[in-house]
């Protein structure tokens, strides 16, 4: 279950993996997009941030639309809206009662899902989303399935966003996206854990 | 990297800051955005807003087509990276005369959905927004399995035809029919001599050697279809107009405007080299454009290379929108 507590722990965990990786990101979105998706992610993180220091009392559905609107106006891109529209949905479907996490997972990918017209096998975030909903549904969320949806990414052909016009040439590179919603996954199995 | 600029993350609100201080007589800054709304507001008034915006890089679009008769505001988003959501609402929301704001979209995914949600925004508040996404660059194919068609130079022609249609008093609805309507008659097709360096990069969006070029390449250094070695001007043109009648069929008794447009480094004087082997190839097959301009309006920072857009007037309107006065820094 997430609480404003934890949910604060967690997107500072990826805060800090997006600053840790910001190069790695944007060498990861050169061969494939346009080489700014650590730089994008960063000033976003960074505003999520400053956004929620002085959330510590705030609740859960004040503390999911903060961080979006901190994405959505930072970000840019197409992260921007996608992630955005995540942490949105988590905030309508928290303002309806749940804290369950895979009900507010699933509310995040539907939004995703609708927000950039990505299926999965697209080469999108949306290949990492899936079996980590999937995992977590079943209560078996590991590293090992994050690490393998990130590396299941590589072979694809890209069919949404600017990898899409490079076809076949968009094999062999992991998507940009699916590394930073890995980390945001990883940074989420960090706070289960405590 | 060799760019005159201060630090690279401070180069859109720079210039920014820059051109409107530069032009106060076109443009002011929304406090707190990268917004640009046009200053003679009373111009607008009674008016449907017309809203574009997109990623820097492109100058002078968009912020140079913000005028009376043209745009209404122009969102600046970091360079080659569109705008944000609540960036362009703020634009929006300025620009509303109570009759319904439009906003010309280039089909970039990006794009597409902040101001999608800029326009869920918008509604939440009672403002009217319609929108059209603009993919006139014939390089891609648009199938199921790509973003489709991008927006490219042939945007410069939806902003006059919208912004002269809405000066005139059309309604938002009819702005809607007009854009659809124009639409599939705009064609633009790229080829590229060397990449362009997006400041906080530092290098080179591809690599092209010395003696090669690339048809087919996108504003924001996407790929094209085909790379070899660089030509006589003529043969350029006989390769992008080949490309244009394909897809255009192109016909002597049709009224065509053309735009000859620089992606940011190809100086004028190769512009107009190009332009009288186009004319030459256009009068072989009949046609003398009704509308021309030559110049560097769509520009993809310091990249080489030169579009060809073609603009099927297939309704007589649309060349008098075209030649509607306008007061444009850029225009």
């Amino acid at each position: 279950m997430l609480t404003a507590q934890n949910t604060i722990t967690w997107l500072d965990k990826f805060g800090d993996a997006i600053e840790k990786n910001k190069a790695y990101l944007s060498d990861l979105d050169t061969p494939i997009g346009d080489g700014d998706h650590g730089n994008n992610m960063a000033r976003g993180l960074t505003a999520v941030k400053a956004a929620l220091a002085d959330k510590d009392d705030a609740d859960l559905t004040t503390v999911f639309k903060t961080i979006a609107m901190a994405l959505i106006s930072k970000v840019g891109g197409a992260s921007g809206p996608l992630y955005g529209t995540a942490f949105l949905e988590m905030a309508k479907a928290s303002k309806a009662g749940t804290t369950d996490l895979p009900t507010l997972l699933a509310a995040a990918l539907a939004g995703i899902e609708k927000r950039g017209g990505a299926e999965a096998g697209d080469k999108t975030m949306i290949d990492v989303w899936t079996p980590v909903l999937a995992a977590v549904q079943a209560g078996n969320l590991t590293q090992a399935v994050i690490d393998d949806a990130v590396e299941s990414t590589k072979p694809m052909i890209a069919k949404k966003g600017r990898a899409s016009y490079l076809g076949e040439r968009s094999v062999g590179h992991l998507d940009p996206g699916a590394v930073s919603s890995g980390y945001l996954f990883t940074a989420l199995l960090e706070v289960e854990a405590n | 990297m060799k760019k005159i600029i201060n630090d690279p993350k401070d180069v859109v609100p720079e210039m920014v800051d820059g051109l409107v201080r530069a032009y106060p007589q076109y443009l002011k800054q929304l406090p707190d955005t990268e917004a640009m709304v046009r200053s003679d507001t009373a111009s607008m008034a009674g008016k449907v807003g017309i809203v574009s915006g997109g990623g820097s890089g492109h100058e002078p679009t968009h912020a140079g087509f913000v005028g009376k008769g043209m745009l209404s505001a122009a969102v600046a988003g970091q360079v080659f990276t569109s705008p944000t959501p609540d960036q362009i609402y703020a634009a929006i929301k300025a620009v509303d005369q109570g009759k319904g704001v439009f906003l010309v979209i280039k089909n970039y995914s990006g794009d597409v959905m902040n101001f999608d949600m800029a326009k869920d925004m918008a509604e939440m508040d009672d403002i009217d927004v319609k929108s059209v996404v603009v993919d006139d660059d014939i390089a891609v194919e648009d199938s199921l399995y790509t973003q489709g068609r991008r927006g490219v130079a042939g945007t410069l022609f939806m902003h006059k035809v919208l912004g002269a249609a809405a000066d005139q008093g059309a309604s938002l609805d009819e702005l809607d029919q007009l854009a659809q309507a124009v639409l599939p008659h705009i064609n633009t097709i790229a080829v590229a001599l060397s990449a362009a360096t997006v400041p906080e990069v530092g290098k080179p969006g591809f690599e092209l050697a010395d003696d090669e070029i690339e048809y087919g390449v996108g504003i924001h250094s996407e790929p094209g279809y085909r790379r070899e070695k660089i030509k006589p001007s003529k043969d350029l043109v006989a390769e992008l107009l080949g490309k244009l009648d394909d897809s255009l069929q192109l016909d002597q008794s049709h009224q065509y405007a053309v735009l000859v447009n620089g992606m940011g480094a190809t100086p004028l004087m190769e512009q107009y080299v190009f332009s009288h082997d186009l004319l030459d190839a256009l009068a072989e097959k009949g046609i003398k454009p009704a509308f021309m301009k030559v110049g560097s309006y769509m520009t993809s920072i310091e990249m080489a290379g030169i579009s060809l857009t073609i603009f099927d007037l297939t309704d007589a309107k649309w060349l008098d929108y075209l030649n509607y006065p306008v007061e444009t820094i850029a225009w």
